[in-house]
């Protein structure tokens, strides 16, 4: 698996499960790769950057 | 409900350009506004309940907005989407040909990120780099993500395989992530 590959997966797994055979080699990869560990951390980071975008400008506080 | 007209006048800014940018439709955007106000204002009852009239009213936006792009692609007018899709599963310029990361462009650490949702110069590069993506890429994107429609309501919707829309929402988190980094996380580090 490269690096090109690797990402597409954790991409796709926003969308879908991944198997027990990508997932494993998903873990042999980013064990070993820094850009691409960062990259999962990021998706997740996107994800939520988005869903609080609606609520950007916060003009009330709890 | 109390709220003062100045209050409620920037909360109704606040969703016109929200809408705008999911909708890319200026007039659409000013009606689902107006639709998702009227609607917070008539259930005022369960607004009492919620925590916050702003998270309340953009819960509302969100599904009216939801709605809008349903009826927008109901009518095909998009069948460039398949042709798109083809281009866009080839090679990205951040992998060099053996798909690895290009030294330039393997992802760097993003610091205190929790931080950044409260700030307003963020948000800005947020809106440009999504801006910048090519528009099919932008709009899977904010469907996805911003109104969060599932998968598959996305592709019954704009009639796209599964496939194509994970190589579209594919495509637009890698550029997202690579303009983010270049134009926030790591900004002023390299040229």
């Amino acid at each position: 698996m490269n690096c090109e590959q690797a990402t597409r997966l954790m991409s796709e797994a926003q969308e879908r499960p991944l198997n027990l055979k990508e997932k494993t080699e998903l873990k042999f990869h980013t064990v070993m790769c820094s850009g691409c560990r960062r990259f999962g951390e990021q998706m997740t980071l996107l994800r939520r950057f988005s869903r609080a975008s609606g609520q950007k400008d916060k003009s009330d506080s709890d | 409900m109390d709220l003062a007209a100045s209050e409620l006048q920037t909360l109704r800014d606040k969703m016109l350009s929200f809408a705008r940018l999911q909708l890319s439709d200026d007039a659409l955007a000013e009606d689902v506004v107006q639709e998702a106000l009227a609607g917070a204002l008539k259930n005022a009852d369960a607004f009492a309940r919620a925590a916050s009239l702003q998270t309340w009213v953009f819960a509302i936006l969100k599904n009216k907005i939801a709605d809008a792009l349903r009826n927008r692609y109901r009518q095909p007018e998009l069948e460039s989407f398949d042709d798109e899709c083809k281009e866009c599963g080839s090679g990205d310029d951040q992998f060099n040909n053996k798909g690895h990361w290009q030294s330039h462009s393997s992802p760097q650490r993003w610091d205190a990120p929790e931080r950044l949702i409260h700030d307003q110069h963020f948000w800005r590069v947020f809106d440009t780099c999504l801006e910048g993506l090519p528009a099919e890429q932008a709009r899977v994107f904010m469907m996805r993500e911003f109104i969060e429609l599932s998968s598959d309501e996305i592709c019954e919707s704009l009639a796209l395989s599964t496939s194509n829309l994970h190589v579209l929402l594919y495509r637009a988190r890698l550029k997202l992530r690579q303009c983010l980094e270049g134009n926030w996380f790591n900004r002023g580090t390299s040229a």
